[in-house]
């Protein structure tokens, strides 16, 4: 029969069974058995992807800085041009680069401070005519960045000559040049955390908590699929979130030519990303892919791979200049916008349900 | 009324039983509304959300902005009230209504263990709990040795009916056949120390779990009855409800289910909790004379017999609705929720909704962030009744803020135990037309598969 010590002493332990339980760290174990080992997963990201995507545009952005030197000794169209040209160089390369908003990346707000758009040049001028601003504020994240560089490149003036021009101005030159270096100290300072610290937690953390490395990788690369690229680069310029198109909200504005490109890198490497390729090679490795088939899910993978090629399809359609596209046909931008969107529900809703992340938000009991 | 009835509602027991549940029950509501306060969610469901999910005919339930917190003392101290005995028929009356108000606020938070308490609270209010073990018994220096059986019959009921229909809905061939959702939550909690990369991810294990769970909630309330398997029963119990603990986050449900099995002990395991309790408060209560009833009698008993055969009948009913629908239950939600559904799919979804003037076809997207917590985004993405409750909502905001001809569609796909998403909602209805009701949603799209079983 039982007696109510027992009863109690059960009750104990079992208490203490759970509160041991649920203290458990995000650190997984090191030694994976013949399960599926998502440390694998993070270092090939890391190593293979995050780490030689930021140190590309790092090198990339100190030749962005090379070229602005020299254009800024000897203002003159060949080295505008060339300018130009690293500027594009740096700007593909960080299509690579802004999904990875993690650690320092995110402490930082690094890609508000990169990539907001489009620019004000209301408070590019403004600040170009005090002389005194800081570029960090988050009031001066529409304008700093590569759509406040693609304003100063190719929107300040009416014409290439008129541009030259410009830059005989002490205070403008001044500007483009502490925004390609603040650029290029920001993207320095985020490789150097990966390098000589984060990556070491980063790859640790394949816990299925709420903070955990895997979990908010996770949940950021849908989010940056969704935001950054679906809605920053299609969506919102194409008028789906408000009344009206607004074509003057197109990535590149100012250059008008890049948007299609920018876009095209973007979703490469969002596929990239997810099928595990290196950054720098052809070589693949653990990835969401491989992680989704260990878990039996061929059918979302192949619906997946169908949906990302329907999607790049849809772009190669879309003028180089999203701008024309949006007032001249703007069918074609909603078609390109459905297609990313079918890519967002395979990943927010069938990808996440697979892996059954710990989401951060959500916090309460469940059923 | 037949003699065999009549007899058995006259049938008398030991208090002692019903006494300890209440007291046990008393302090974990208690110790739960202090949880929810502590962990911040007082706050976080029910002040910041600027718009709250009612249930149908509820809408009038809302939060109480700051004097939500208010509710959360009243319940929590009429819980303390219903643990010391003290005043108990009032104090498990305010208990019942102050937690029923608040599960009615949002149905975001809707849970299948809340509506449990809730129902044994409203149990309880006919139910003499005070006779023994409460402050009462000192107040009006009367105690009663026994009580009718059927009261303490109705609390294991009401348990039985929980475990049994939980274990009568996994009698699907998603979770028989598939393993799922079990397939996909067990392989997520591969941190677990020991088992985690070891057991979780193996198919015979997500089978062997859907299947021992499914016999464990059909078997467990007869196993409990009887007096030969009841010890080993609560074994299984307490194993069964420590593990979901561990895998599931699912606060304190595990603790009732486990503290609410002891009731079906005998008298004489209760009677030395009561021992062991009052020797610790002897010095305090043994100035007070207590003159001990053979028996309670109830004033109303014809009433109170009837009320709760009606709620028991009721409640064996209800869970059966969903087979007035039409549509797959899981798809559909028709009559899932109040049903003892518990832990049986796993469902996301993601529900775009589109603003369109009806006459000129402009139209834009909803960033759901504007209106809706995450947490609320996430469940109304899945659920009919949230998407058109939803879709009202917005239809108004925009109608308010000036625009013509409002007309609310939405894009809505969801993923069913780990099937691929597929269109939800038909979006070429106009969601601000159609009206909540007890009806079949015909702006549901069909399921893609067929889900067999109860």
């Amino acid at each position: 029969m039982f007696t109510l010590r027992k009863v109690v002493l059960a009750l104990i332990v079992v208490s203490l069974y759970t509160a041991c339980s649920s203290s458990s760290s995000d650190d997984g174990s090191s030694e994976n058995k013949d399960s599926y080992d998502r440390g694998d997963l993070l270092v090939n990201l890391a190593d293979n992807m995050i780490i030689p995507a930021y140190q590309d545009l790092n090198t990339s952005l100190k030749s962005l800085k090379a070229d602005k030197d020299a254009f800024v000794a000897s203002p003159d169209q060949a080295h505008l041009d060339a300018l130009r040209t690293s500027w594009l160089a740096s700007y593909k390369v960080w299509q690579s680069v802004e999904m990875f908003n993690i650690g320092k990346a995110e402490s930082l707000l690094y890609g508000f401070q990169m990539n907001v758009y489009p620019t004000s040049v209301q408070e590019v001028e403004a600040n170009i005519a005090s002389g005194s601003y800081d570029l960090t504020h988050p009031n001066n994240n529409d304008a700093v960045g590569f759509p406040a560089v693609d304003y100063l490149l190719f929107g300040v003036a009416a014409d290439d000559v008129a541009i030259v021009n410009v830059y005989n101005d002490a205070k403008y030159t001044k500007y483009l040049s502490d925004l390609i270096d603040q650029m290029q100290a920001l993207t320095e300072t985020v490789l150097n955390d990966w390098t000589s610290s984060y990556r070491d937690v980063f790859v640790s953390e394949t816990g299925n908590t709420a903070t955990s490395a895997l979990n908010k990788f996770t949940n950021d690369y849908v989010f940056y699929f969704e935001k950054g690229l679906r809605a920053n680069k299609i969506g919102i310029p194409a008028g789906n979130f408000s009344s009206t198109p607004l074509p003057e909200k197109v990535e590149g504005f100012y250059s008008k030519v890049y948007s299609k490109i920018l876009a095209l890198d973007a979703l490469n490497a969002s596929q990239n990303v997810f099928n595990g390729k290196a950054y720098a090679t052809s070589a693949t490795g653990e990835s969401f892919k491989t992680y989704l088939l260990f878990l039996d899910r061929q059918d979302l993978v192949t619906q997946l791979e169908t949906q990302f090629e329907e999607a790049r399809e849809k772009l190669n359609m879309l003028n180089d200049d999203f701008y024309t596209q949006v007032t001249t046909d703007n069918t074609k931008m909603t078609e390109a916008y459905d297609a990313l969107q079918k890519i967002v529900v395979l990943l927010k809703v069938d990808m996440l349900q697979a892996f059954n992340i710990s989401v951060d938000y959500v916090d309460a009991d469940g059923d | 009324m037949p003699i065999t009835l009549r007899s058995y509602i006259n049938r008398k027991t030991n208090a002692a039983p019903l006494a300890v549940f209440r007291m046990l029950f008393g302090f974990m509501m208690c110790y739960g509304m202090i949880r929810f306060w502590y962990h911040g969610w007082i706050e976080t469901l029910y002040i910041q959300p600027k718009f709250h999910f009612s249930y149908y005919g509820f809408e009038w339930v809302k939060p109480l902005g700051n004097y939500t917190y208010l509710l959360f003392v009243i319940c929590g101290l009429s819980a303390f009230f219903v643990a010391l005995g003290l005043k108990y028929r009032m104090a498990i009356i305010i208990f019942f209504l102050s937690f029923t108000y608040i599960e009615l606020m949002d149905k975001t938070t809707y849970l299948n263990h809340y509506y449990f308490i809730s129902l044994m609270a409203f149990l309880m209010i006919f139910l003499p709990a005070n006779a023994q073990l409460s402050v009462d018994n000192l107040l009006r220096k009367k105690a009663y040795q026994n009580i009718p059986q059927w009261t303490i019959d109705s609390v294991k009921l009401l348990l039985g009916i929980v475990y049994f229909y939980a274990g009568l809905a996994k009698l699907n061939s998603d979770w028989l056949f598939r393993a799922m959702p079990l397939k996909i939550w067990l392989p997520s909690k591969y941190d677990l120390p020991l088992i985690g990369d070891t057991l979780m991810h193996q198919t015979w294990f997500q089978y062997a779990m859907s299947w021992s769970g499914m016999l464990y909630d059909l078997a467990i309330p007869f196993l409990l009855l009887y007096k030969r398997t009841r010890g080993f029963a609560f074994v299984l119990v307490v194993i069964f409800h420590v593990f979901t603990r561990v895998l599931f986050p699912i606060g304190m449900f595990p603790f009732v289910m486990i503290v609410s099995a002891l009731i079906f002990f005998d008298a004489s395991f209760h009677k030395k909790i009561i021992r062991f309790i009052k020797d610790i408060f002897q010095g305090f209560t043994s100035k007070i004379a207590i003159r001990t009833e053979p028996c309670y009698r109830y004033t109303f008993k014809k009433p109170i017999v009837l009320i709760i055969g009606l709620f028991f009948v009721f409640q064996l009913a209800f869970p059966f609705r969903y087979l007035l629908y039409p549509n797959e239950l899981f798809w559909t939600e028709e009559g899932y929720r109040f049903s003892w559904r518990v832990m049986l799919m796993e469902k996301m979804g993601m529900s775009t909704f589109k603003i369109v003037n009806g006459k000129t076809g402009d139209f834009f997207y909803v960033d759901n962030a504007d209106f809706l917590t995450p947490f609320q985004e996430k469940q109304m993405s899945f659920q009919p009744d949230f998407i058109l409750e939803y879709a009202h909502y917005l239809g108004d905001h925009f109608t308010s803020q000036g625009h013509k001809n409002v007309q609310v569609f939405v894009e809505s796909y969801v993923a069913l135990n780990g099937r691929l998403s597929q269109p939800y909602i038909d979006k070429t209805v106009d969601l601000y037309q159609e009206k909540e009701s007890f009806k079949p949603k015909h702006w549901i799209l069909p399921f893609n598969d067929d889900i067999k079983g109860l």
